[in-house]
């Protein structure tokens, strides 16, 4: 497959969560208490003396202990509006708004994938969460890529000493427990961290020990490129080490670099949910997708209640998107027709 | 005549007293029974039985695991024991006691013809044995502590063989309590290791059938490390059914080992156990979905002894405090913010969301389950929001135009809020107060801490902002909080180990709880401990939130299930459980 749709497609998902505030019809952290559990609300065009309604409409749900299980209240119906005014949010940390794409008047309220144990809307958290989860691996990434890039490249290039040194150095971090070393870093932080300091606390983390993977490929690549005839022609010739690298050593790595991006994406996505699953990540209220799937850890969840899961199969779309980028830019790398 | 009838009469009376020696005798060489009142079973089948962990020993006087007193108290016996499901004292191995008129001396008349499960007698040396090994300070016993009353350990005197006599420094209102829980150890099998300085590592889990004995319904046969323990019938028990046939009815009992909440519920559900006695509201509501479907019997006992409340950290700013935690410290030690924090939680949603309904909010820090002892007359706030507001406005706080609220120096409220990692209830609830407390306008952070950093925090550093946290579960008499709520005890948790009282009011907390700790008069305990219930909801040292009920479960057909909210739960009547369909051998 070509790089251009499926980058489309990529940034369609990114839109999404960066829209997330838009296209959610609830404050991810409002809690409607009484309805925890909620199963995913149904639209209805025809209502109960069988009139057909234009407009989508939903009803509001009331617990029946009886049944053990919400019932739908047919007396009053909730319309389904588009561009409505709601709860206020903003746009990437930029402008305020609160007019929302969709949402329902009173009593509602319209859970399209249910709601979690607290009664809060799991689609607006699900858009939320992947701003949190989508992005710490895009950062995390792009963090332990440019890293890698520069002490793989420095290694690479003068080799000697500081190879040796930064590829020891790079072993160790590759040998070091991650898990456990966030865990010693929250236990060293004071306990009131805000939100987004746990979240650049991740990045942070999982890309600075995720350096010495592309480093060492990154490194190994400019060392069999120095020693091609051209760069030993045009070092002799008096190139200065900044041209070299610019004009005949980048154009190798940077494929490789792009290709080596879209594997560790996945991979720093993967790390966020799972810190965020084990409670390590960003805290309550703010919807993560690991912590949206911390719920999972018990059994009347997992048992219960499928609409859990959907932060963690939204996952597999997501991966299979960035690994087919990855085979996308490997082929254009490789010079094979995409 | 006279003389004929003086004949008659004394034959008549040397007749009557023949009858009545020979009756005596019977009995004393039958044994002194205890007959119990429950349903009139049949004999066999086993019972398995659900533990979190293996226990870590069989030894009584060092057990302080629930696991390990799970098992040991299945296989031992006390003098007088607190009824679980009466919460009230009855007899056990004393079945009868008098006190002297000042309450320090107990006299009391032990069971006649009972025997340990390896058929030795039982005596009153085996109860001089058993207190000379609990309050010795080298075996050091967890019970130890309870058998001191008035700074001094009890002193128990031997009578005859079977009669025995306690003192006490000084009368203590729940005297008879102190007795339950204190197994009585076999002299015969534990005198020579006490002797030699081993008692301590004594009857671990590797201890042979044949080296253990005890006075409970069971004895132990067999451990099979990570995988069972195995109790077996103890044939010389000293409780009868009302048929008078031999107790416990059961062959045998067998202790499985899950180590998660969950996996508990997932075993019991298959079938894999007969009973499981500390569900969670969740996992209750799962086994209830397929209770129908399956083999078992649920049951919601209503509210137990737990209570789960938050509270703030009022200790003293020490040296390295920085401004912003003096600042902090100075808004939880402000009587209205405290009750403006009480006034804005939603009880009866943690009720409905954490426990699905199976929980009691309460307002107070005795919860309903304690039947002797809830004040039942505190005042019980209706939640506002607004009211919490006034609270809040009174006392200086103000809102910027955002909503966030202010203190009077201008500097915006906000704190974190602790509890430990692990517990899904309590996080939940921290959670829900972080949402309550956002619509004062005060910023909550919520985070976990391990049990252990938890603690440490809480007691040794004091280097945290509020606390979610539970207490109860053992006796349901005040007396066994008295480290909670004397200002002077390691746990009294907002402000421990105090020298002097830092308020009036914990002044008169002190004051209440040591007079009632010495009065033998129940109805002024109850006024006393009322009193302290009322000082507590009035100055919410703790916020009390709620009460979760104890919830249990065991397999269908099992006869005489009674669980209790006092700790054993559905095993407090082990010994008169009995299948009523699957009697005669192994499930």
């Amino acid at each position: 497959m070509r790089c251009r749709p499926l980058l489309g497609l990529l940034a369609l998902v990114y839109l999404a969560t960066v829209l997330a505030g838009f296209l959610s019809p609830e404050d991810p952290a409002a809690q409607h208490r009484e309805l925890a559990f909620a199963p995913p609300t149904r639209l209805h065009f025809m209502d109960a003396a069988g009139g057909l309604h234009l407009r989508p409409f939903v009803y509001g749900l009331a617990w029946s202990a009886a049944a053990d299980a919400y019932a739908e209240d047919r007396s009053r119906i909730s319309p389904v509006r588009f561009f409505v005014r709601g709860a206020p949010y903003r746009v990437a940390g930029t402008f305020s708004a609160d007019r929302h794409l969709f949402g329902t008047d009173a009593p509602g309220p319209l859970f399209l994938i249910g709601s979690d144990d607290f009664g809060r809307d799991q689609f607006s958290r699900f858009l939320h969460g992947g701003q949190i989860s989508l992005f710490a691996g895009l950062l995390g990434a792009g963090l332990s890529l440019g890293v890698g890039i520069v002490l793989g490249g420095l290694a690479g290039f003068y080799g000697a000493w500081v190879d040796e040194t930064i590829m020891r150095v790079a072993e160790v971090f590759l040998a070091l427990p991650w898990m456990y070393l966030l865990f010693a870093v929250r236990m060293a932080l004071p306990l009131q961290i805000a939100p987004a300091d746990a979240f650049l606390l991740v990045v942070s983390v999982i890309g600075l020990i995720g350096w010495a993977r592309p480093a060492r490929l990154i490194r190994g690549v400019v060392l069999s490129a120095t020693l091609r005839d051209y760069v030993a022609a045009a070092r002799s010739l008096g190139a200065s080490d900044v041209y070299l690298l610019r004009r005949h050593l980048w154009p190798q790595v940077s494929g490789i670099a792009l290709t080596q991006g879209a594997l560790l994406v996945p991979q720093f996505v993967l790390a966020e949910v799972t810190l965020s699953f084990f409670g390590l990540g960003v805290g309550e209220p703010v919807p993560s997708w690991g912590n949206m799937l911390a719920g999972l850890q018990r059994y009347q969840v997992l048992s219960s209640y499928w609409w859990m899961f959907v932060p963690g199969l939204a996952l597999i779309p997501v991966f299979l998107l960035y690994y087919a980028l990855a085979d996308a830019l490997h082929r254009r790398a490789a010079g094979f027709p995409v | 005549m006279n003389g004929r009838l003086a004949g008659a009469m004394l034959g008549l009376t040397c007749l009557v007293a023949a009858s009545v020696q020979g009756q005596a005798a019977r009995q004393a060489a039958a044994g002194d029974w205890l007959v119990t009142r429950g349903e009139v079973g049949r004999a066999g089948g086993q019972l398995v039985v659900i533990e979190r962990t293996e226990p870590r020993t069989l030894n009584p006087a060092t057990a302080i695991d629930s696991p390990s007193r799970d098992v040991i108290w299945r296989t031992m016996a006390d003098l007088i024991h607190i009824n679980r499901d009466t919460q009230q004292i009855e007899p056990a191995l004393a079945r009868s006691w008098v006190v002297s008129r000042d309450g320090r001396r107990f006299t009391l008349s032990l069971r006649r013809g009972v025997r340990f499960s390896d058929g030795h007698p039982f005596g009153a040396d085996d109860v001089l044995f058993s207190f000379r090994v609990y309050m010795d300070e080298k075996v050091g016993s967890p019970l130890r502590d309870q058998l001191i009353v008035g700074g001094q350990p009890i002193s128990v005197r031997k009578v005859d063989q079977e009669t025995v006599q306690v003192e006490m420094a000084e009368p203590y209102a729940a005297a008879e309590r102190l007795f339950d829980n204190v197994a009585m150890l076999p002299s015969h099998l534990l005198e020579q290791p006490y002797r030699e300085g081993r008692l301590s590592a004594t009857w671990g889990l590797g201890t042979a059938a044949a080296g253990f004995a005890g006075l409970g319904p069971f004895r132990f046969k067999e451990h099979v490390a990570g995988q069972r323990l195995v109790l077996e019938r103890n044939p010389y028990y000293w409780k009868r059914d009302r048929d008078g046939k031999p107790l416990p009815y059961l062959d045998q009992v067998v202790f499985v080992f899950v180590p998660t909440e969950d996996a508990q519920a997932v075993r019991f559900q298959s079938g894999e156990a007969d009973i499981t006695t500390r569900l969670s509201a969740a996992n209750f509501s799962v086994l209830l979905r397929d209770q129908g479907e399956r083999n078992y019997d649920l049951a919601d006992l209503g509210a137990g002894l737990d209570y789960t409340f938050v509270f703030f950290n009022q200790n003293a700013p020490g040296e390295k405090a920085t401004p912003a935690m003096r600042r902090q410290l100075s808004w939880f030690r402000q009587l209205p913010f405290r009750q403006a924090v009480s006034l804005a939680i939603d009880r009866e949603g943690i009720v409905r969301l954490v426990y699905r309904g199976r929980a009691t909010p309460i307002w107070g820090h005795v919860p309903p389950g304690n039947k002797l002892w809830a004040n039942r007359s505190l005042p019980r706030p209706a939640r506002s929001i607004e009211g919490a507001r006034e609270l809040l406005r009174k006392a200086g706080f103000g809102s910027r135009a955002d909503g966030t609220l202010v203190d009077s120096d201008s500097q915006p409220v906000e704190f974190t809020v602790v509890t430990n990692t692990g517990n899904t209830e309590r996080i939940q609830i921290a959670t829900i107060i972080q949402d309550d407390l956002k619509q004062l306008g005060m910023r909550v952070n919520v985070v976990t801490l391990e049990l252990r950093a938890l603690i440490d925090r809480l007691l040794t550093t004091h280097e945290y902002d509020a606390c979610v946290l539970g207490l109860g579960g053992g006796d349901a008499d005040p007396n066994s909080e008295m480290n909670v709520w004397l200002s002077s005890g390691n746990t009294h948790l907002w402000n421990p180990g105090q020298a002097q009282p830092a308020t009036p009011w914990e002044a008169e907390i002190d004051a209440l709880m040591r007079r009632q700790m010495t009065t033998r008069d129940v109805a002024l305990r109850k006024r006393l401990y009322d009193r302290v219930q009322e000082l507590v909801a009035q100055n919410l040292p703790i916020i009390s939130l709620v009460s979760p009920s104890v919830l249990v479960g065991a397999t269908r057909g099992l006869g005489n299930f009674r669980p209790t909210v006092l700790d054993h739960h559905a095993l407090s009547n082990v010994e008169e459980l009995f299948w009523r369909r699957r009697a005669g051998g192994p499930q």
